[in-house]
């Protein structure tokens, strides 16, 4: 028996679940559902919202002429909402206009709540990022707020000798010849409780997330006291204490209250690789907010196939063909889902939405049309940094974000596509990743619910 | 005229250091010079096969009896450097079985071990070979690495007092008529470890005797005294897997072609390889025809190849040399014998000698034999021991087999770090201060790490071919900038960052090579990690321009 909805949402990152967060709110009575198959990108991600932190043609110092990508040592744009005007037509933030964005933008700050900063202005904030450079970015998760590169406090940045990924010291010095208008100091110090060198980051969450017993030279204290007396002595002044991404999982707020109050200092995180807390934290706000949407979520299962239903070809021109189901494989059965209205938001070559070998690139489910170049070694350019077409693989959409075959006809009347599943942008240079997926997904997901109505 | 060494050898390769180190090991003064990071030429780049002999069985069975021979001492002076994961001459229904035999009959003659398996026994040893394997023929090939043994020499060579200088590329020869009597260097940054950022600097380095040991460069250093030294290097291309799929070192029991070796390496297997002549050893293109031909063909032998997920590709040159006037047309019939050219008999030109040709895996015996040319230049009487020392590394066994959870590591963790310290593991690994892995695909700790920088300076791919970090699946997305950073604060936050972008910037080259299926979804995830979680392509620290934080958002 297929199981039946108004909208399907393929893939549960970002876009997908944006989407399917959009559709319920664009037709209130509608069955939504989302199907997704592994973890998404929000786990390496660093919880950062980016809208355009880079535009092309921009400011560039172009010292290295022609070696250097054009997108390399530019500076960021200030304000992303003008610079989106001159991207080119192709590009999906084009595609959907700038009002969209601002659209998608709102939405978000609605789910989002308390749990994000930035929608006080349109201009892009820096952040410090856990190697020391600064990022352009447009909304961030509250527990990074107190840390901007763009606000001139001065800064004590913490790292400990157990986690490699942030070395706090070599990030204060790099901060300063990024030219921060603030004077950082880093210190490395031994995280109270952590007895493996290689205890995980959720391990640290943890400890602090429930305060837990741990053992100090005074004797026994929480973890989140211990720390802060671990770092008071280490303090000389500073109004903010900077830690990598590791204070608490499921009560962050609380964690950082206990640790500012004590200190006397406000705290915050820099973000950090994979596994990200503040990305594992924006998952987790986006399912709660699936759930009381009414929104049905079947997660760890693939969509392997889908059908066409029969074309009504009595029109002239042959009719482009509707999805009639898709078939999902939960553990070796296969489960046909149907649906008026489908967005596919399996992501790009991270999610795997984008699929290749050596022959060729497609989109994995539809083999919607993605662009590349037939010969392999023309998919990259030997810069690491330089402007990389592999990059830039994903599907192509028209303005109703529906995908277009090679000839620029419709792949299919009713599949519309979102977040990083599309081509046509580089968001790792633009820094437009967490932007584009709201933007396409909020309007992929309205118009699959205005559309089934 | 006082010399300022008594030999002056030319090249960081495995043949270069295994001279140092004999002549040290002998009391001879010696100081070594090396253009890029030891191993930086065809000994880095090369297949990782310590050769048995089966190979060279039919076609040079002089070249075979001397890989046997030095196989067992390697075995014996070199333990932590290799795996005995044996080898196999795998023959398919279309290979001929006179062939076969013959291959057999050449191994009997040459003392390498030989036994022959049923299709159905060479699938028990390795069940990914091919249904229609019909036979096999086992030999004691095994896996060496051969930035590991390199390096092994280097340091082997310094404690018996050698000076070795990286980051040192000759220049111009010294001649006074027909005399050479020492070279002008070019030091990166100065004399001693490298250093990024530091000023470069000049020096003329003075010897009794020169060995210009630079393999496939050996002809441009000849040219510097018009000397005529006519090297044919020949490129070869290898495919990293992510995964062994074999165990064992899988050859096509064939003649000679292209694609038919599989090496066990580490975590990985290697395919290889090609042989084509190009003309200059820097600058020869490396092709995507070459890398579907290693899978593609060598999916005949092990058929889930074909599926599986390669890491990264990279090419190395052959210095194939033969005398003059033998002219070979294919380079694959090049001998892989090695040859001593003293410019003296030769040409008339005294205080130096070429050392062109040969293998890897015979390294040690070159090195030994020219040793006892140069040493009776000098009039030393001092024999060789290098047969019977073994190398740092390798001097206590039981070291290597000690138990499994010492120092504090994860066990699979441990296990790896001690079989890439070998002996040395304890002095490396024993610390008060905590060990984090640095590099997780490897399973590197941060005391190994450390060690390396101490051996090697700001230059992390010389870190890299200490430690395996950044070798793995990840191809350094993960780990780069853990690994940047142990440089702190030895070395400054500039330093740091210009060692990343060139490490960074070495792990995409051959990465590249192997942008399909799974490793274009992980380049594409190491670019995200790079461009966006940390913003490193438009890093505000290296541009010129300035950015005026008060346009920015400050806070609500
Ligand atoms: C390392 C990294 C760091 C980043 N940092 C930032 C940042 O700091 N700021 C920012 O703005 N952006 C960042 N991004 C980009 C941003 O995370 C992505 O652009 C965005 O989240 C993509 O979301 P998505 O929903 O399109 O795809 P994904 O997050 O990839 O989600 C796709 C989902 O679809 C599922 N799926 C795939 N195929 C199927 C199938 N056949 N059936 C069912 N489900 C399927 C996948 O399992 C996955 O769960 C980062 C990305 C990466 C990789
Ligand atoms: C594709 C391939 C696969 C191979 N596989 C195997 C195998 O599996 N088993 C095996 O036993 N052998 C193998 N070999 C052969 C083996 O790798 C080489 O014979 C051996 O490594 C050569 O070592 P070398 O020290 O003579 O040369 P190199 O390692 O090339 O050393 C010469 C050094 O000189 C340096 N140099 C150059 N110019 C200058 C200068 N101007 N100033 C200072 N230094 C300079 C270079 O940087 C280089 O480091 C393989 C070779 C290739 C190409």
């Amino acid at each position: 028996m297929a199981i039946t909805d108004d909208v399907l949402v393929i893939g549960g990152g970002l876009a997908g679940a944006t989407a399917a967060l959009a559709a319920a709110d664009a037709a209130e009575d509608a069955r939504i559902r989302l199907v997704t198959y592994k973890q998404s990108t929000l786990r390496h991600a660093s919880g950062l919202i980016d809208v355009l932190g880079y535009a092309p043609g921009g400011v560039s110092d172009g010292e290295n002429g022609q070696e250097q990508g054009q997108n390399q040592n530019q500076t960021p744009v200030a304000d992303p909402f003008t610079a989106l005007e001159s991207l080119p037509e192709s590009h999906p933030y084009q595609r959907v206009g700038v009002d969209a964005v601002r659209e998608a933008l709102a939405f978000f700050d609605e789910i989002a709540g308390d749990a994000y900063a930035g929608s006080h202005t349109e201009m892009n904030a820096l952040v410090p990022t856990h190697g020391g450079t600064v990022k352009p970015t447009a909304r961030y998760p509250v527990s990074t707020a107190e840390g901007l590169a763009s606000d001139d406090r001065d800064t004590l940045l913490v790292g400990f000798e157990t986690l490699p990924d942030f070395d706090a010291p070599l990030a204060a010095a790099h901060l300063e010849a990024a030219g921060a208008p603030f004077d950082a100091r880093g210190v490395t110090l031994s995280f109270p409780g952590i007895v493996r060198d290689d205890a995980k980051v959720t391990r640290y969450a943890h400890l602090l997330d429930h305060n837990e017993r741990v053992e100090t030279l005074t004797g026994k204290t929480g973890a989140r006291e211990a720390l802060a007396a671990t770092v008071e002595p280490h303090l000389d002044g500073e109004s903010r204490v900077g830690f990598p991404a590791v204070l608490g999982d499921d009560h962050p707020a609380a964690v950082r209250e206990t640790l500012s109050d004590a200190l006397g200092a406000d705290t915050f995180e820099v973000p950090m690789g994979p596994p990200s807390l503040p990305g594992l934290r924006l998952e987790d706000l986006l399912y709660d907010a699936l759930e009381s949407a009414g929104v049905r979520v079947t997660s760890g299962v693939p969509v392997v196939d889908y059908e066409t239903a029969v074309a009504d070809s009595t029109a002239d021109e042959p009719a482009t063909a509707a999805i009639d189901h898709v078939v999902v494989d939960r553990n070796g059965a296969e489960i046909p889902h149907e649906a008026d209205q489908y967005v596919l938001a399996t992501g790009g070559l991270v999610g795997k939405g984008v699929e290749s070998n050596r022959e060729r690139v497609t989109e994995g489910i539809f083999d919607c049309y993605v662009p590349h170049a037939t010969d392999r070694y023309d998919w990259f350019v030997d810069d690491v940094f330089g402007e990389q077409p592999y990059a830039r693989f994903g599907v192509v959409p028209d303005e109703d974000l529906r995908p277009l075959d090679a000839d620029g006809n419709l792949e299919f009347s009713n599949l519309r596509a979102a977040g990083s599943v599309l081509g046509g942008y580089d968001y790792a240079a633009e820094k437009s990743g967490a932007g584009v997926s709201l933007a396409t997904g909020y309007v992929a997901g309205t118009r699959a619910g205005e559309g089934c109505q | 005229m006082a010399h300022n060494t008594a030999v002056l050898v030319l090249g960081g390769g495995s043949t270069g250091c295994g001279i140092a180190r004999d002549l040290a090991m002998r009391g001879v003064d010696v100081t070594l010079v090396e253009r890029g990071n030891l191993t930086d030429g065809t000994t880095g780049r090369m297949h990782g096969l310590l050769h048995s002999g089966g190979r060279y069985a039919v076609s040079d069975q002089a070249s075979a009896t001397e890989c046997i021979e030095e196989n067992e001492i390697l075995r014996d002076i070199a333990s932590h450097c290799v795996e005995e994961t044996g080898g196999l001459f795998v023959q398919r229904p279309e290979d001929s079985d006179e062939y076969l035999q013959k291959k057999l009959e050449g191994c009997r003659d040459c003392g390498i071990p030989a036994t022959v398996l049923s299709g159905r026994e060479a699938r028990e040893v390795e069940p990914y070979l091919a249904k229609d394997v019909s036979r096999a023929i086992q030999v004691p090939d095994g896996a060496v690495d051969p930035f590991r043994l390199c390096v092994a020499n280097a340091l082997d060579a310094e404690r018996h007092g050698a000076r070795v200088e990286t980051h040192a590329e000759v220049i111009d020869l010294l001649r006074e008529g027909d005399d050479i009597y020492g070279v002008e260097v070019r030091h990166d940054s100065g004399p001693g470890k490298r250093t990024h950022k530091s000023p470069g600097t000049t020096e003329e380095i003075t010897a009794e005797y020169v060995v210009n040991a630079t393999g496939a460069w050996a002809g441009q250093i000849g040219a510097m005294a018009d000397l005529d030294v006519a090297v044919r290097p020949s490129k070869g291309v290898m495919t990293i897997m992510n995964v062994r799929q074999v165990d064992t070192v899988i050859n096509r029991c064939r003649p000679k072609g292209d694609a038919d070796i599989i090496v066990p390496h580490e975590t990985t297997a290697i395919l290889g390889t090609t042989d084509e002549e190009v003309a200059d050893p820097d600058d020869y293109p490396e092709e995507q025809w070459e890398v579907d031909m290693m899978i593609d063909t060598l999916s005949e032998l092990v058929p889930i190849i074909e599926e599986a997920r390669t890491i990264r590709s990279f090419w190395g040159v052959r210095p194939l040399y033969e005398p003059p006037g033998t002219g070979t047309q294919d380079p694959t019939d090049i001998t892989r014998d090695f040859f001593l050219l003293d410019h003296d008999e030769r040409d008339g030109v005294s205080g130096m000698s070429s050392i062109v040709g040969g293998k890897f895996t015979t390294y040690r015996a070159m090195a030994e034999e020219i040793t006892d040319h140069v040493c009776e230049k000098l009039g030393v009487s001092a024999t060789c021991a290098t047969a019977e020392e073994p190398l740092p590394g390798s001097e206590d066994i039981s070291v290597l087999e000690e138990g499994m959870d010492n120092f504090g590591l994860r066990s699979p963790v441990a296990r790896r770090s001690n079989q890439r310290l070998g002996s040395r593991a304890a002095d490396v690994l024993e610390t008060d201060e905590p060990n984090p892995v640095v590099c997780q695909c490897e399973g590197v700790t941060r005391a190994e790490v450390q060690d390396a920088i101490g051996q090697s300076g700001s230059d992390l791919n010389a870190v890299r071919i200490r430690t395996r970090a950044s070798m793995g699946n990840c191809q350094g997305g993960f780990c780069c900038q853990n690994m940047a950073t142990e440089l702190h604060p030895r070395y400054d936050e500039e330093t740091v960052r210009e060692a990343l972008d060139e490490l960074f910037q070495e792990r995409w080259k051959g990465e590249r090579h192997a942008l399909w299926g799974e490793q274009l979804s992980q380049a594409m995830l190491n670019y995200a990690l790079h461009a966006t979680t940390m913003n490193r392509d438009n890093d505000p620290a290296s541009g010129a321009t300035q950015i005026d934080y008060a346009q920015f958002d400050g806070g609500a």
